[in-house]
């Protein structure tokens, strides 16, 4: 995943002139995922440029970029390092747009690595979505796979809109069958039925996906055929697709490793719950992490929706009536 | 006046290598006394066209003020935030500033605003009630009002780094712009701030920082905001130019910030000035300054209004004779009826615009909400027409027809 997005950032320099990366160790060193590798040698400091270390500045300094005409890309480092740009996001990105009477929009894409996973020391492992997914104004996508990690980012770049860019981090090292790069891109705002079924359905994003996909493939043993949605976006919703896959399976379980309350498996369960109430032969339940702040390295698994869980929660949905 | 001399202090744009002491701080510091124009010899060499123009604009930007402030207590403005006593920043804010050049205000710079072309009803349009600024940024280029504290000055140096970005890739079409960030002494307590600064020095943008220093974030004082010598001397931690300004002195703050303006378009780095000044009203309309401020501390300063010592000045050089005082003050009425008459033709917002502009598509998410509101509208205007019927039918019925 790491190759697509370079690639997809590469590919949106070279195509705009008025892209520019900028962020935290987004030169020389290449990003500490090295997601902008041989960028700043390929096109100079100032099309992909180091700043200095403050995200409130780093998205501040977009923002001005953006009203001028540019199409920033704003690296932050880590998901929880993410807060201190929260109100140049919320007061600024987000209404700029709105406080302008459409004039003034923002192309502003804030690629943020998220979730957990990865053994990260605290701070390094938020799954920080709902807080953006809940700001009006933003878009909001996380991309599953590496065909998408690329088509999703060019699509971001190119929106007229923010986009809040989640990156599963414990994906950046996956390397599925997709193409690395294509001249396919995916609209912002559209799901997509990685699996179909016939038992339920798995809704899920991001770092979860093939974690669903496994659940879904063990599922046969227990004479479960589950379906499963990957959501990639999550501002705009695409009830949809999600809709659909839900009325076909009459069964849905949300499944996202941020923790449950007041979380985006909320927003989608009510969706699901309010759209197809006569469809649903249980109701949407949920697999995500606990409402506890994220845990240390040595007791994530526990936290993590895992097989095992996803199982059990699918076990749970009424197939006796 | 030259804001640094570059032949003693090369290299202020951006930035020196290494990571050791790297420059001489020196240049950098402002002198802690402010820099005053009346009443010195250098009120003399001032041009009178010059003079007569930044009289006009403190004449009338006193009338707005207070015509502003009036409306608000009329209940026609939603809230005010007066710049009365800060008219000689406001005025030269717009004043230093040509047409390519960048406005960066905040809720108190409507003035300043006004003073740069925009209609006094438009600057107000946020104050009145609307989602929106009223203007159009890239017509004016002005950014709108920004009400969280200190966050523009980051977008100014953005805008003014992205103008320099675009002027290398595109020679042709190069526009030696300068933003001008607007603050006040309380938002140089936020993070946004320094992080602005820090950029600006960084990036060597061309961008000047007006603190005009009123002496209270609402309630608090400067004392309990900062323990800096001056708030001017925050630039020397950022590698930028300080220079302090009496902020009444309307000549002192047009000749300071000229400078600073210069200075940035000359690609000699960003610049922080501070104009010490005073805000003869409350916060807002919503405020009540007796609760952390003394009648004798206010009388004082009035006793030093900005548009009175210009024209004690103009007087006492006889630039400034009754026929044209005359002429300024009823240019300054015009201006308030224009106002009020402006308020009165004021359109109201339309509901279907609360979903327009969110985003550059509606989501469909918002289209349904869009769709049930004009729905619960046009519900609620049926109800209020068959309302109005029955209330006739009644009539007809009960009162025989009269009227």
């Amino acid at each position: 995943m790491v190759a697509a997005l370079n690639a997809a950032l590469r590919d949106a320099l070279a195509t705009d002139p008025e892209v520019h990366v900028l962020g935290e160790d987004v030169g020389a060193l290449g990003g500490v995922f090295r997601v902008t590798d041989g960028l700043a040698a390929e096109f100079g400091t100032q099309r992909c440029l180091d700043t200095p270390l403050a995200e409130a500045g780093i998205l501040g300094t977009a923002i001005g970029m953006a009203m001028y005409g540019l199409r920033p890309v704003v690296e932050m480092q880590f998901d929880a390092f993410a807060y201190p740009a929260f109100e140049q996001l919320v007061s600024h990105a987000a209404k700029m747009r709105n406080r302008t009477a459409g004039r003034m929009g923002l192309p502003i894409t804030i690629r943020v690595p998220y979730g957990g996973g990865v053994g990260g020391v605290e701070h390094h492992s938020d799954s920080s979505e709902a807080y953006y997914a809940h700001t009006p104004g933003l878009h909001v996508v996380t991309p599953a796979t590496v065909a998408d990690s690329y088509g999703l980012l060019r699509a971001a770049i190119a929106s007229d809109d923010p986009v809040v860019f989640l990156e599963p981090k414990r994906l950046y090292w996956s390397s599925d069958p997709g193409p690395a790069s294509s001249g396919d891109v995916p609209p912002i705002g559209r799901a997509v039925v990685r699996r179909t079924g016939t038992s339920a359905t798995l809704l899920t994003y991001g770092p979860s996906l093939p974690v669903c996909l496994e659940a879904a493939d063990a599922a046969g043993a227990e004479g479960y055929d589950l379906a499963v949605v990957d959501l990639r976006s999550l501002v705009p919703f695409d009830d949809e697709t999600v809709c659909a896959a839900v009325r076909a399976t009459g069964r849905a379980v949300v499944v996202h490793e941020a923790s449950g309350f007041g979380g985006v498996g909320a927003e989608i369960a009510a969706r699901v719950s309010e759209r197809c109430f006569h469809h649903l032969a249980a109701p949407v339940l949920r697999v995500t992490g606990y409402d506890i702040p994220y845990p240390p390295p040595m007791l994530e698994k526990h936290h993590l929706p895992s097989v095992d869980r996803i199982l059990d929660v699918v076990a749970r949905l009424q197939w006796d009536q | 006046m030259t804001i640094v001399d570059d032949s003693t202090t090369p290299g202020l744009a951006g930035p020196p290598a290494g990571h050791g002491p790297r420059r001489d701080p020196a240049p950098l510091l402002p002198d802690p006394r402010p820099v005053r124009v009346l009443g010195t010899d250098t009120a003399a060499v001032f041009d009178p066209t010059l003079l007569h123009e930044i009289h006009r604009q403190l004449v009338l930007g006193r009338r707005y003020n207070q015509q502003a402030t009036t409306l608000t207590r009329q209940g026609r403005l939603a809230v005010y935030p007066a710049s009365t006593g800060q008219e000689a920043c406001q005025v030269a804010a717009a004043m230093v500033l040509r047409s390519r050049d960048w406005l960066f205000p905040t809720y108190r710079d409507t003035l300043a605003v006004v003073a740069r072309g925009v209609r006094p009803i438009d600057a107000l349009t946020q104050m009145r009630g609307h989602a929106h600024c009223g203007y159009d940024p890239y017509e004016y280029r002005i950014a709108p009002l920004s009400t969280p504290l200190a966050t523009q000055a980051a977008h100014a140096v953005g805008l003014a780094h992205a103008a320099r970005l675009r002027a290398a890739a595109r020679p042709a079409s190069a526009e030696d712009l300068v933003a001008l960030a607007l603050v006040g002494d309380g938002a140089t307590s936020e993070g946004d701030f320094h992080e602005a600064l820090n950029f600006a020095g960084v990036l060597g943008a061309p961008v000047v920082f007006l603190v005009q220093n009123n002496g209270y974030a609402i309630s608090v004082p400067l004392s309990r905001q900062s323990a800096a010598p001056t708030l001017a001397h925050k630039a020397v931690g950022y590698g930028i130019a300080g220079r302090l300004v009496d902020g009444n002195d309307a000549l002192a703050v047009y000749s300071v910030l000229s400078d600073a303006v210069a200075h940035a378009r000359a690609g000699r780095g960003p610049v922080l000035v501070e104009a010490i000044t005073y805000r003869l009203e409350a916060h807002t309309n919503a405020d009540d300054a007796t609760r952390y401020r003394s009648a004798h501390e206010v009388d004082a300063w009035r006793a030093r209004d900005p548009v009175t010592l210009l024209e004690q000045h103009l007087r006492a050089a006889g630039l400034l004779d009754e026929a044209r005082a005359t002429a300024v003050a009823r240019e300054a009425e015009e201006l308030a009826a224009r106002m009020r008459a402006q308020f009165d033709a004021a359109a109201q917002p339309d509901p279907d615009s609360l979903f327009t502009h969110v985003y550059a598509e509606p989501t469909a998410q918002l289209r349904e909400q869009a769709a049930d509101l004009a729905a619960r509208l046009a519900a609620d205007a049926d109800y209020d027409d068959r309302d109005d019927r029955d209330d006739r039918d009644d009539r007809d019925d009960y009162d025989g027809g009269g009227a």
